[in-house]
């Protein structure tokens, strides 16, 4: 697959700017000019069975315009409940979740869930769709007119890399791992929401093409300026993207630093983490 | 070869029997779909209804079909001699396949496309009719294809209550012990129903999506 870092960001300037200061103008009542984007008060979340087992237990962050937040921690530490709980498809147990000033539970969450865009790591692109439909479908849901939506599914796949010649009339069984990757990112750009949720987005590919896509995102999120929440269990890729990295353990914040300043936290937890570096041949310490 | 010229003595008979046949498995499985396919969907949303339609379903799956026609007959409006109280009894067969196949298909569906569905801003609705169902629709149709040769073969047995049909001819063939009477029955039928089988396999690998 070949590729090059600044496809991510071929014509994303040219549309970027008059888009945005549109979307600007259109949302000011929705308040997006709040600093705090997304804000989590104090929020426990437990599954409703007879142990009440905590996922999450008394979560405070916040994560401001622009940033790029990578929640890092174990598998079962409660990093994808965080970023179910910002579109609410989890509601909070205690406490509140408010996205752009409003409460998840007072949000419309089909309106709410329009302005984020979702990447997971199977992508979940819709099989009988191709790849045109499945970039569309935000676009599609919000009745942007035909001309738009189209203009819009070839910048959006000219923006993560893909020909859309090549490739707009292609199933996704049609793609390898990667280019449904990049399919599920051009996806949730489509109708350029304000807030970004990736869950472990480049997990399931392989090594190269990981290094690959993640190298091209870093510079395409710097580009984009978008608030982005990253959740992932390896540490490189978070110092690769994050502004921030807010470390989970059982369900509770055990650091929120700077990823400079991370590497010198003294926790156990984060020195686990630091170790996973480190057991890498040749990886610095 | 007594049977061959039985069959071309009786072409015309057999081949309005062939149809009368045909025409109660169409009616009783448009019905079949028209009632299973919607309660499908309902049971997917809704879990307390799904154990009742599954298992009334079942239920009726397993009385013997000749039995199933004694019991309608002396039922009011639905029930009878003729053909109303067969396509009745059809319907019935039909509903568990496809009901069951409608569950099994909106329900097996990769859950990273209902999650990436739901937080993209689908409706519910949306979800059902643009996601579930198109991608359930082999599977629901491989249930129309199992009820329909069911229903083609427990549609020979409606006869015995005088519906017609290719029955017809193996209830008087068993009668008379006549090996071409019950052939000129059975062999329509068989054909039907591997004819049947045939085109709506055909249709289900069009509509499968991998």
């Amino acid at each position: 697959m070949r590729h090059n870092f600044s496809a991510w960001g071929r014509g994303e300037l040219e549309w970027s700017l008059p888009v945005l200061r549109l979307s600007i103008e259109m949302k000011t009542k929705t308040a997006l000019s709040a600093k705090k984007n997304i804000e989590f008060r104090e929020v426990s979340f437990h599954i409703n069975d007879i142990l009440k087992r905590l996922i999450v237990s008394g979560v405070s962050l916040e994560v401001p315009e622009g940033e790029t937040v990578v929640l890092l921690g174990r598998s079962g530490s409660g990093k994808t409940t965080l970023l179910k709980l910002i579109n609410g498809m989890l509601l909070p147990t205690e406490g509140e979740v408010l996205i752009q000033g409003r409460s998840t539970r007072d949000w419309d969450l089909t309106r709410l869930r329009r302005g984020i865009g979702y990447v997971i790591q199977d992508a979940g692109l819709f099989p009988h769709y191709t790849v045109a439909e499945n970039v569309a479908l935000v676009p599609n849901l919000e009745r942007w007119d035909a001309a738009r939506t189209a203009a819009r599914v070839q910048e959006m796949l000219q923006l993560v890399g893909l020909d859309p010649g090549e490739f707009e009339n292609r199933h996704p069984r049609e793609l390898s791992g990667g280019q449904r990757q990049r399919v599920g990112v051009a996806r949730a750009l489509a109708a350029d929401p304000p807030i970004l949720l990736m869950d472990e987005p480049f997990g399931a590919l392989d090594p190269v093409i990981r290094a690959e896509l993640q190298g091209e995102f870093s510079a395409l999120a710097r580009r984009l300026g978008k608030t982005i929440v990253f959740v992932t269990h390896d540490l490189r890729e978070a110092l690769l993207l994050a502004s921030r990295i807010v470390l989970l353990e059982a369900g509770r914040i055990v650091a929120n630093a700077t990823p400079q300043e991370f590497l010198r936290l003294d926790h156990p937890e984060v020195r686990a983490f630091r170790s996973s570096l480190n057991a890498m041949p040749g990886a610095p310490a | 070869m007594s049977g061959w010229i039985f069959f071309t003595e009786h072409r015309d008979e057999i081949l309005s029997a062939t149809l009368d046949h045909l025409t109660l498995v169409v009616i009783a499985m448009v019905i079949a779909i028209l009632i299973g396919v919607p309660l499908g969907m309902l049971i997917v949303q809704r879990p307390a209804l799904r154990t009742i339609a599954l298992g009334v379903a079942s239920i009726f799956q397993t009385i013997p079909s000749l039995a199933l026609f004694g019991f309608l007959i002396p039922i009011p409006f639905i029930g009878g001699i003729g053909k109303r109280t067969a396509i009745v009894a059809l319907v019935l067969y039909a509903l568990l396949p496809i009901l069951r196949n409608t569950y099994v298909g909106l329900t097996g569906i990769d859950p990273a496309v209902l999650e990436a569905a739901e937080a993209m801003g689908m409706t519910p609705a949306q979800i059902l009719f643009r996601v579930r169902f198109p991608l359930a629709l082999a599977v629901i149709l491989a249930g129309v294809r199992t009820a329909t040769i069911i229903t083609i073969g427990v549609a020979t047995i409606a006869a015995a209550i005088g519906a017609g049909g290719l029955g017809t001819f193996i209830f008087r063939g068993v009668a008379l012990v006549s090996d071409a009477l019950i052939l000129a029955g059975a062999i329509p039928a068989a054909l039907l129903a591997l004819l049947a089988d045939f085109l709506l396999g055909l249709l289900e690998r069009r509509l499968k999506v991998t």
